[in-house]
């Protein structure tokens, strides 16, 4: 199966344009049919090429998949390749995998939409743009998965286009993604002048002897490929599409969040590891912007009241999280996090739609409260979620989220700041997962009488995946074990290959009792704030109101997100708004309507001139006739 | 031996009359025949040019020119009992609708 591995982008491709040429004919039925069964299919090719995978040597684990010469022009030689190695192969079994399961819960929450063809087909898409992504053997078919996943994310955050909310997200998106990819484009071309060429391989082992450590070149390109990395996976500065995306269906948040499109910035860090070791300054950069993220976005979920904004804020902490982790040259703990957060936070946010389902679009975690007895499955899956996230011991996030902060702590490129700033939104993440725990499905009920008559446990087909995704959530965590707590990392051996960091390497040699001593801090951490949030939501329901009076200002800076869309919206929105007007409403009217209409009278006035000589009288066209022969004639003498 | 001049001459006072028929009459049928005449003022030169420089050539020409001139006769004749027909007249001046 390995060297037909091409076989599984392109499973989802047919099914997109099935869907999208006979979905709107053939019926519902056909069209999850299809839907899931292609990205069915592709999960279990993701499988079995897992399995070929690890058959070989650990140092052979590297197919190349040339499929055909894409441009060829001078010395611009682009293939259209797939490679397979231990990183592609673990993407491709999460992305296929957790898409698998949110397509079919997809099919119980979009039962009643009248998109249904149309949202398999984006749907598809958007996988086949993912799976085609972290397969890519070189970075133009990169940038092509890159691409497709930001438009894919525009037709889907803005699914419901008759809502102006919706429009309005999908184009901030797009708007903002485009911000990021101008910076990745440049990368990558700046790659091509650099090494003229753009295969991964030529790059990557070219890289070492072509550019010097801490080189302006080197540099350069990473902080490029960094920007475009800090669009996709919602960083600092341009996380701020991110939140507003929750106006698409809720099934597609998970898609966005957990398996697609916001994990491809760590996955293009992580993948082009070679360049980036070559740049220290582009590796802290990369560091301190995601232990920064990580915390500011955490501080923001705090506050949130609408549950779905409140992951989307999570998310964007946890991104934080990954980012450190490849910053300080942990790719493998990154990529580890990436899964497991794959897992739960598809969790979460198919928990939340299945609330959001039964309460008729509900999302404001003040009107829920008490829904623990009727919503048992959602409540029992959800609160796995919640603890997964909050790195709870034993489950998936305990494992990689410490795996992350005792590297922040101990690789030469870390330190105690990255560490404290990691350790200190740990507790945070608890608080606020286990506060969405308390206000969702906790206390008294606040729901109006009539979304209490609705309330219906979800059909099979939506409590199925959560089910999985919570054994997922829970169990995630045991493919990573560390050494130190009687495990051998598989995970991090099994991507080992591909990472040839120092920094990852010379954590074998560390003090294994610092490593125990930190694991005991971040779970300290959680339960801290765990305890916080039983305090304040379930003990004294009345103190999160005092403590909100209390520090007025603050808590209004965290409700308002700090001010961020205001000010993005104030600096860049609002010139551009004004520019654009300006040049339709006077640069248009005066300067290209007037040239235009100025030829147009111009013409029109020689004609009505001109049109004199046109009398109908035949003998004056005869005259003319004449005098010009003779005209002619006598030139001809006498010249 | 008449001279050639004296042709040349004769063919370029036929060439006249018939450019002057053409400006100054309005009749259809006239302008017509003075087209006829100008056409045979140029057969007249192309002869006269022929027999003085010993060649066939001219001949040829007027050969040509004359089944030319008389499928334009056909064409042009049919014109103007066309013309007659629908407007009653076949004085050009009436017949000024193509203008401004």
């Amino acid at each position: 199966m390995l060297y037909q591995a091409w076989i599984i982008p392109i499973l989802p491709l047919l099914g997109a344009a099935a869907n999208a040429f006979l979905g709107a004919r053939l019926g519902k039925r056909f069209v999850s049919l299809v839907a899931c069964g292609t990205v069915g299919l592709a999960s279990l090719g993701s499988a079995w090429v897992f399995a070929d995978l690890t058959r070989l040597p650990a140092g052979e684990r590297l197919v190349m998949l040339p499929m055909y010469q894409w441009i060829g022009t001078g010395d611009f030689q682009v293939n259209f390749a797939l490679q397979i190695d231990p990183l592609s192969a673990v993407m491709l079994l999460v992305v296929s995998g957790v898409s698998f399961l949110i397509h079919v819960y997809s099919t119980g929450y979009m039962a009643e939409d009248r998109g249904y063809a149309r949202y398999f087909t984006y749907l598809n898409l958007f996988v086949f743009s993912m799976l085609l992504l972290v397969t890519a053997n070189n970075f133009l078919v990169l940038y092509v998965g890159w691409e497709l996943v930001g438009l894919c994310s525009y037709l889907l955050i803005g699914f419901w286009y008759e809502r102006k909310a919706a429009a309005d997200a999908g184009k901030k998106a797009f708007i903002v993604n485009r911000v990021g990819d101008l910076g990745f484009a440049l990368g990558v071309m700046l790659i091509f002048v650099t090494f003229g060429s753009l295969d991964y391989q030529d790059v990557f082992a070219g890289a070492p002897q072509m550019l010097a450590v801490g080189s302006v070149t080197a540099t350069t390109i990473t902080l490029l490929l960094f920007v475009g990395a800090t669009g996709k996976s919602a960083q600092i500065p341009l996380y701020v599409w991110l939140p507003d995306a929750m106006e698409g269906p809720t099934p597609v948040s998970a898609l966005i969040h957990a398996a697609t499109m916001v994990t491809a910035g760590v996955y293009m860090v992580a993948r082009t590891h070679a360049l980036f070791e070559l740049a220290p300054f582009s590796l802290s950069v990369v560091a301190t912007i995601g232990a920064v993220t990580a915390f500011y976005a955490a501080t923001i979920a705090l506050v949130q009241t609408d549950i779905k904004r409140m992951l989307a804020y999570s998310t964007i902490s946890q991104l934080g999280y990954m980012f450190l982790a490849v910053g300080v040259g942990a790719y493998a703990a990154g990529i580890f996090h990436l899964t497991t957060h794959a897992f739960f936070k598809a969790l979460l946010f198919l928990g939340a739609g299945s609330v959001m389902h039964t309460l008729g679009g509900e999302t404001n975690m003040l009107k829920m409260g008490g829904l623990r007895l009727k919503l048992p499955v959602t409540y029992w899956t959800f609160v796995v979620g919640a603890l997964a996230i909050s790195g709870f011991p034993g489950l998936s996030c305990f494992f990689s989220k410490d795996a992350i902060l005792w590297q922040a702590f101990a690789s030469p490129r870390g330190g105690m700041v990255l560490w404290a700033i990691g350790l200190a939104t740990a507790a945070l993440t608890a608080f606020y997962a286990l506060r969405a725990v308390f206000l969702t499905f906790h206390g008294e009920s606040r729901l109006t009488v009539e979304a209490e008559g609705h309330i219906h446990e979800p059909p099979s087909n939506m409590a199925l995946p959560l089910a999985l995704l919570a054994a997922l959530a829970a169990l995630g965590g045991y493919l990573g074990v560390p050494g130190i707590l009687g495990g051998s990392d598989a995970f991090g051996s099994f991507l080992a290959p591909v990472f040839r960091g120092e920094a990852w390497m010379a954590l074998e040699t560390q003090a294994p009792a610092n490593e125990l001593g930190l694991m005991g801090l971040s779970v300290l951490a959680a339960f801290l704030g765990m305890g916080l949030a039983w305090y304040f939501y379930l003990a004294r329901p009345e103190a999160p109101g005092v403590l909100a009076r209390r520090f007025g200002g603050l808590y209004a800076l965290l409700v308002n997100k700090y001010y961020v869309d205001e000010i993005y919206g104030g600096l860049v929105v609002q010139p551009l708004v004004a520019l654009a007007h300006f040049l339709g409403e006077r640069f248009e009217v005066t300067v290209i309507d007037g040239v235009v209409n100025g030829v147009g009278r111009t013409v029109a006035a020689s004609g009505a001139w001109l049109r004199r000589l046109q009398t109908g009288f035949v003998r004056n066209y005869a005259l003319s006739i004449f005098l010009g022969a003779v005209i002619v004639l006598g030139y001809f003498l006498f010249r | 031996m008449v001279p050639v001049s004296y042709y040349l001459i004769l063919s370029g006072i036929l060439f006249t009359i018939g450019t002057v028929g053409i400006l100054v009459r309005r009749n259809a049928l006239i302008i017509f025949m003075s087209i006829e005449v100008m056409l045979n003022a140029v057969n007249l030169t192309f002869l006269a040019a022929g027999r003085y420089l010993n060649s066939l050539d001219g001949q040829v020409i007027v050969f040509l020119v004359l089944t030319v001139a008389a499928a334009e006769v056909a064409v042009g004749l049919a014109l103007i009992v066309a013309i007659f027909r629908s407007r009653g007249t076949t004085d050009v001046d009436e017949v000024n609708l193509l203008k401004w």
